[in-house]
Formats: C-alpha cells, sequence, structure tokens
C-alpha cells in the first residue's frame, strides 16, 4: 500500500455535451492535505471518481510512486490504498457498524461472516486514531459526525493510504468539523496522503497545506495554502473578485410582520419537530435561523407556509391569524416561499422557464383572461423576469431541469420576489448552489431587506447567516435556544447548534 | 375426550395445510432473496406454470419424477435469468415486465400442454416417505412426517435461507445491494452479479415451487394449475416483512385456511363453496394492508434499478 506520490496527468474526461476535465494535472504526496477547490461543476468530483475508477478518463494517466497505473473500479484503486470518503455517505443505513465495514470484504472463515474479527481490528484502528464509535451500533441510529467516522474507519480499514474526502465538512457542526481536522491532522503525521474536497475557502485556508483550484473543468492554478488568502482564492474559483460581505444599513424596524407564537408541529414520523417555538420577524430585518440539518427547521418552514399542520400555536402575518389556512391564502397575504427542495418543491422540473415563472400567479389577469391564458403578456412577464434576474437560459420553453442549480434557483427568487411580498421564508437559498449565484441571491435578499420585506432565513451554512442576518435564533431539537447578535463568536453558536448551551433572549 | 369424528378432521386440515404449504414456500422464499436484493419479480406465477408443466411432461414421458423436478429447476433458472436481464440490464419496469412474464408463462404452459398432452392425465409424483418411527405417533405422525420429499425441502429450506441472509457475506451483499446499492458499488460489488444470482436463485426456487405442484402434491397439469399462488407468494413476503421465518408463518396460515375451506368443503359443512373458495384471497388483502404498515423495514432500493449516476 505504501504511496508516497500520487500523480494524475493530462486527465480529460467528456460526457455528452460536456467537458468535465480539460486536461487537468493534480498530485499529492504523504503526510500533506491537498485541498481541491471549485465551484460545483467545476469538474472536482468527477476528477476524483476517475481516482476511485467509478469513471474512467478518455486521455491522461495515473501514477503512484512514478509507475503509471490503471484504475477501472473501486475494487482496483482500494488495492492500490486509495480510499473515499463520499459526500453523501456510502453507508447502508440498517446494518451495524461492524456489518458496514465487512462489507465486500473476504472473511477469514469464507463464505460465512466473520463479524468478531472485524470488530475487533476495527476497535484497534478506532483506539490508533481517535475515531471512537461503538461497533455494534446500527448506522442510522448515529449522528451525522459519528457516520463519517465509520466511513473514514471503512477506508482505513481497507489499507488506504491516500484518502479522498469529498465536501467532509458540508453536514457537519462546527466542533465536529474541529473534530474531523484533529483527525486529519493525525492521520497526515501518520503519512497518509490526504485530498480534501471543498468550496468553503476558510475550510482550505485552515487545513491543508497546498490548493489546487478547477474551473470549468480546467486547473487554474496550485498554490502553497501559506503563500495565498481567501479573496485570491475567490477570485481563482469565480474568475473575478466576488463579494462575501455585505453593508446592511439599517432599516427602520418597527412593524412586526411575522409572529410565531408557542408553535407546535410534527415530523412526517409523527413525532414532535417543532416544540412550542416563539419568534418574531420584524419589517426590513432578516432573522436568520441557524441549526445543524434535521433540527425541525424544514418542519417549520412547511408549517409557516401551510404545508404542515399546527398542532398548537398561533402563525401571523401583518397581525392577521394565518394558522394553518391553506398555502394559497398565506400566499394571497403577501408570504413568499424558497424552499429547501429546490427541485421537488421549488419547480415543476419538466414543465418550461416560463411555465415555473407563473405557477403562483397564473390564474389571475393579466395573465390570464377568465379561463384562458394569455400568452403574449405572459412571455412578456416571463422575459422581463428572467432578464432582472440574470436567469441563464437558453429560451423561455427550456425545461427548467437542463438549468443549473444556480439558475434553478434564480428563476425561484425571481418568482416569489416579483409578487413584492411582506414576508420571505428562504431555505437553504444558496445550498448546492456556486459562488457567483450564491453572491447574486445574497445581493438580492440584502436588496429585499431594504425595501422592508421581513425575512426568514434558514440556513445550515454558518458563514450565510453570519453574512446576512440582522439577529440569529439557533433551532435545536425543535426549539430555539436562543437569539443573538450576528458578532456572536462562532464557537459560542457552535456550542448552542450543539444543544450544548442556552442563551435567554 | 374429543369427537373421534371432529380430531381426525382436524389432523386432516393440519397434514393437508402442511403439504400446501410447499409450493408457497418455495416461490416464497425464492422471492424473499430476490426482493431484499432490491428486485420485485411478479413474474414467480408464470416461472411456476412453466416449470410445473416442464416436471409434469417429463414425468409423463419418462415416470421419473426426480427428472421431472431437474427439468422444473433448469425452466426456472431460464425464466430466472431472462427476469435478471429484464430488470437488471434493460433496467425495465419491474411490476410491468414481471406482468409479462406472468403472461408469457401462463400462455407457454397452457401452449405446451395442448400441443403435448391435450387431456389431463395423471403422473406418478413423489411418494410420500413416512418417516421411521416418528410416523407412528399418535396425531403428530400423520400431521408432521407421512409427506412427500418436497414438503420436508421446502421447510428445510426455511433455515437454510435465514442463515444464507444473516450469516455469509453473500447474504450481506444481497441486503446491501437492495439497502443502498451505491455503497455496494463503491466498495467494490457488483450489483448486477449480486441480484442476477439472487433472481436465478428466486427463479430455480419457483421451478420447485410449480413442480411441488403437478408432480408431488396433484400429479396432474391443467391451465392456470396455479391459481394465484405465485402472486400471493409475492404479497406474503411484504406480509413476512422479509425475514425467512416469519414468511413461512406467513404460508402456513394461508395453506391452512385453503385446507380448512377444502375439508368444510368436502364434509358438506354448509357455507357457499364460493365464499369458501375466495378465502385465500381475501385474507391476500388484509395481508397486504398489514405489510402496508410496516415500509420503514423494506428493503430501501426495492424496485429501482441500479445505475452509476453522476
Amino acid at each position: 500500500m505504501n504511496i508516497q506520490h500520487v500523480q494524475l496527468r493530462n486527465i480529460t474526461k467528456r460526457f455528452p455535451g460536456v467537458l468535465a476535465n480539460d486536461r487537468v494535472n493534480f498530485d499529492v504526496r504523504a503526510g500533506e492535505i491537498h485541498a481541491l477547490l471549485g465551484e460545483n461543476g467545476a469538474g472536482k468530483t468527477t476528477l476524483m471518481k476517475i481516482l476511485y475508477g467509478l469513471y474512467q478518463a478518455d486521455e491522461g494517466e495515473i501514477l503512484i510512486n512514478d509507475a503509471p497505473v490503471r484504475i477501472k473500479s473501486p475494487s482496483d484503486a482500494m488495492r492500490q490504498g486509495i480510499g473515499m470518503v463520499h459526500q453523501h455517505f456510502q453507508l447502508v443505513p440498517p446494518f451495524t457498524v461492524t456489518e458496514n465495514i465487512a462489507l465486500g470484504l473476504r472473511s477469514a472463515r469464507e463464505p460465512m461472516l466473520d463479524l468478531d474479527a472485524v470488530g475487533k481490528r476495527l476497535r484497534e484502528l478506532a483506539s490508533r486514531y481517535g475515531l471512537h464509535v461503538d461497533p455494534h451500533a446500527l448506522v442510522w441510529q448515529l449522528a451525522v459526525g459519528q457516520q463519517q467516522r465509520v466511513e473514514i474507519l471503512k477506508a482505513l480499514y481497507r489499507d488506504a493510504a491516500l484518502l479522498i474526502l469529498d465536501e467532509p465538512t458540508a453536514v457537519l457542526t462546527p466542533q465536529e468539523v474541529k473534530e474531523l481536522f484533529v483527525t486529519l491532522r493525525r492521520l497526515t503525521e501518520t503519512g497518509h496522503a490526504l485530498i480534501f474536497i471543498s468550496h468553503k475557502l476558510h475550510e482550505v485556508m485552515q487545513i491543508s497545506d497546498r490548493v489546487t483550484v478547477l474551473r470549468d473543468g480546467r486547473v487554474v492554478g496550485t498554490v502553497a495554502t501559506k503563500h495565498t488568502n481567501t479573496k485570491e482564492l475567490a477570485r481563482m474559483m469565480v474568475g473575478r473578485d466576488v463579494v462575501t460581505s455585505w453593508d446592511k444599513p439599517p432599516v427602520k424596524t418597527d412593524d412586526q410582520i411575522l409572529r410565531i407564537e408557542k408553535l407546535s408541529a410534527l415530523d412526517d414520523k409523527g413525532l414532535p419537530a417543532v416544540k412550542n417555538l416563539s419568534l418574531d420577524v420584524r419589517a426590513g430585518e432578516i432573522v436568520g435561523i441557524a441549526g445543524v440539518s434535521g433540527n425541525g427547521q424544514r418542519e417549520l418552514a412547511e408549517t409557516l407556509v401551510g404545508l404542515r399542520r399546527a398542532e398548537s400555536g398561533v402563525v401571523s402575518v401583518a397581525g392577521r391569524d394565518l394558522t394553518n389556512h391553506d398555502p394559497a391564502d398565506i400566499i394571497a397575504a403577501g408570504v413568499a416561499f424558497i424552499p429547501e427542495e429546490r427541485m421537488t418543491m421549488g419547480v415543476i422540473r419538466d414543465f418550461t422557464v416560463q411555465e415555473n415563472l407563473i405557477l403562483e400567479t397564473h390564474a389571475q389577469p393579466p395573465l390570464a383572461r377568465k379561463a384562458l391564458f394569455d400568452f403574449d403578456k405572459i412571455a412578456a412577464h416571463a422575459s422581463q423576469l428572467v432578464r432582472e434576474y440574470d436567469v441563464r437560459t437558453p429560451t423561455l420553453d427550456t425545461p427548467v431541469k437542463s438549468l443549473s442549480g444556480g439558475n434553478i434557483q434564480k428563476l425561484i427568487l425571481a418568482r416569489e420576489l416579483s409578487r413584492a411580498p411582506r414576508l420571505l421564508i428562504a431555505a437553504q437559498p444558496t445550498r448546492g448552489v456556486d459562488i457567483g449565484a450564491t453572491e447574486y441571491i445574497h445581493k438580492r435578499l440584502i436588496e429585499q431587506r431594504a425595501q422592508g420585506t421581513a425575512i426568514l432565513l434558514i440556513s445550515e451554512d454558518l458563514d450565510e447567516v453570519l453574512a446576512l442576518a440582522d439577529r440569529i435564533a439557533v433551532m435545536y431539537e425543535g426549539e430555539i435556544v436562543g437569539v443573538v447578535p450576528p458578532n456572536t463568536p462562532v464557537d459560542q453558536l457552535g456550542l448552542m447548534m450543539a444543544g450544548a448551551k442556552r442563551v435567554s433572549s | 375426550m374429543i369427537d373421534p369424528f371432529l380430531l381426525s378432521m382436524l389432523i386432516t386440515i393440519l397434514a393437508s395445510g402442511i403439504r400446501f404449504a410447499t409450493s408457497y414456500i418455495f416461490a416464497a422464499i425464492g422471492e424473499t432473496f430476490g426482493q431484499i436484493s432490491g428486485v420485485l419479480n411478479l413474474g414467480v406465477e408464470g416461472i411456476m406454470l412453466v416449470a410445473a408443466y416442464a416436471a409434469y411432461f417429463v414425468v409423463l414421458q419418462t415416470n421419473e419424477p426426480g427428472l421431472g423436478l431437474l427439468a422444473a429447476i433448469l425452466v426456472g433458472i431460464v425464466m430466472g435469468l431472462a427476469t435478471a436481464f429484464l430488470s437488471v440490464t434493460l433496467k425495465a419496469e419491474q411490476g410491468i415486465s414481471g406482468i409479462g412474464v406472468y403472461l408469457f408463462g401462463l400462455g407457454l404452459s397452457d401452449l405446451l400442454f395442448r400441443v403435448t398432452v391435450k387431456s389431463v392425465q395423471t403422473v406418478k409424483g413423489f411418494p410420500n416417505i413416512h418417516i421411521p418411527a416418528l410416523s407412528d405417533l399418535p396425531i403428530l405422525g400423520p400431521i408432521f412426517f407421512q409427506h412427500n420429499l418436497l414438503v420436508y425441502a421446502a421447510f428445510a429450506l426455511v433455515p437454510l435461507a435465514w442463515f444464507v441472509l444473516n450469516k455469509t457475506t453473500f447474504g450481506l451483499q444481497v441486503r446491501a445491494v437492495g439497502q443502498n446499492p451505491e455503497a455496494a458499488d463503491t466498495l467494490g460489488i457488483s450489483v448486477a452479479r449480486v441480484r442476477y444470482t439472487t433472481l436465478t436463485l428466486g427463479g430455480a426456487l419457483s421451478g420447485i415451487a410449480g413442480a411441488s405442484l403437478s408432480i408431488a402434491l396433484l400429479n396432474i397439469f391443467q391451465q392456470n394449475l396455479t391459481s394465484g399462488q405465485g402472486f400471493i407468494a409475492v404479497a406474503l413476503v411484504y406480509f413476512g416483512a422479509w425475514q425467512p421465518f416469519r414468511v413461512m408463518l406467513g404460508c402456513l396460515l394461508f395453506s391452512m385456511v385453503n385446507a380448512l375451506q377444502l375439508t368444510m368443503q368436502v364434509n358438506r359443512i354448509p357455507i357457499p363453496a364460493d365464499i369458501a373458495l375466495m378465502m385465500p384471497y381475501i385474507l391476500t388483502i388484509v395481508a397486504l394492508i398489514f405489510a402496508a404498515r410496516q415500509l420503514v423495514i423494506q428493503p430501501a432500493a426495492l424496485t429501482k434499478p441500479f445505475e452509476r449516476g453522476e
């Protein structure tokens, strides 16, 4: 397994209509963390899937310790000492930790499983690298950070000398990120080579030794981390300077628009997800809800817009009680919603751009006269929105499913904001969206704030909440554990997000 | 003391219930493997029919039940492979392609029967084996120990299936492929190979299920001999929550109801025959209503073809 140096040389990979990797060079050495930075769709994941044998390069070669190798499948990669920790964990939820580790391995007692032997070696590895996890626990019962440990252990168990980590921090709390970074450092000390895929600049600055930036399938450059900074990296990623902090001129915030009082709601399994929650948002104010995924944020948003029943409590908008009203009523009351599930709740995938732009207003004049559409007006309306919100689409009749995530999100933003809402509920508005579109969406949210809209921003991206919110409400297990100002130290927010600290407001 | 007439009727019901369970068990255990690996095979009934015919025809020609069984297994393997080709390689919609396989089997078995045999004739099937000593026990003997080879084999299959699924590396791969094929793929397990294996195994077991009717239980063949048993077996896998022993209990429940309604008819207990005949099917619907509540433990990738995604 001994890996000293892995090189990818002139890797080219084409998909129908897309050049995903264009003569990419990349290398990593034992004992270092080399970050691979780029926007969504820049070709990071494709490159790593080639290294891990899930894709085959059309051109180019892979060298391990200066000898060319062919990697045709994940089994080949594992044999060469390459392991991958996927962004979406590749674990079998109903299996135990040990069963997940044993899966696909030959057992000493073939054809019978030998889980005791696997569990024993697993415990040794776990204590050597400080990755503590109960071998008998069922994976679905583990916290996300623990599941990630299982993924890392799975690779280490297979003697991985090179570990590819695909966006490993995306699902973690700040505390879990800290623990992960300690583990990664320990791995480099024991001679492992690490590739850290990310689009989060400050994490790359914090953990890596070198950074390679990819844009549109090409390498923009490789730099030593200590000789660069986030501003330069952002410019390399996007190709221009990027705004990450915003001036928020004070807005007169007297009118209370959204009032949530002692609200409770259940999740899909019928368990309490929102518990006795109270919060208010005033006109011209952005209230950010920070929290780790799965702490009731989704249920809260759905309850506010009438997609989920409130078991008790009151939701009112501009003084009008809208508790358990249907979505049409709530839309009519001036509430706009950017849902977290963009492709399933935000748009109809197979509908065109212009059809998606009129989902809420299609039955009203001027777009419709009685039961008939006025297609000229619809086209005019749609093309104006497309221009105004910079939605990059070939035509108005293009199905939205062929647009990029960022453009779909801009389309949703256009549809929702064009109704001049009094209240905007934005759930994960920039998740999976590239930096350029993120910047644009943030700019729009700030503009909307200046116009006096009340904005409830629900985001798992703490940087986003810190950059935009006037007040931050931290949500943990269905409750608000504190409402704090945006200059609160990240450490303290992290503790609150983990449920370890409460702040009474 | 129990009324001797009632007692003998009870013994008959239990003994024939166990005998009737044979075809359900083979078919349902075979289906369990397929479903746990993530493929819903609705064509079981069609495979059973062709295999039942093949076994019957071979025995009619050779008078050798062993050869008939072999023919049924071969038919099952071929049709299992065809099912795998449709649902794994071609990624066909599993519900629809399964119905296709069923209609194909129904038509083919009937056609072959009309061309080669024409009229209903009885064949010499597997004889009953009286297990020494045990079969002489009062009550228990006739219920448990006076059956043909396939009956014993069906009940032996259940613990074997449990063992393979839970205690072997192959079983772990089967379960993983049904729950998260992407994960299995990244660990170097061929999802296609595992699913081909389970569907071929399921086909072979469906073949035996068909033979257990035509050359062991009834010793005849006729159009639509299986009368829905293959579909009931699919339902029983849901009912049994993908666990061999629970699936077996479901099979026994059905076969006992069947034995009960037959005994009632034979003994002229006055309920309408149509109602009696309906009982197993009503039970299927009830079973499925129960099954709807346990979606939590269903193989997460069931009916979803696997494709290495972006």
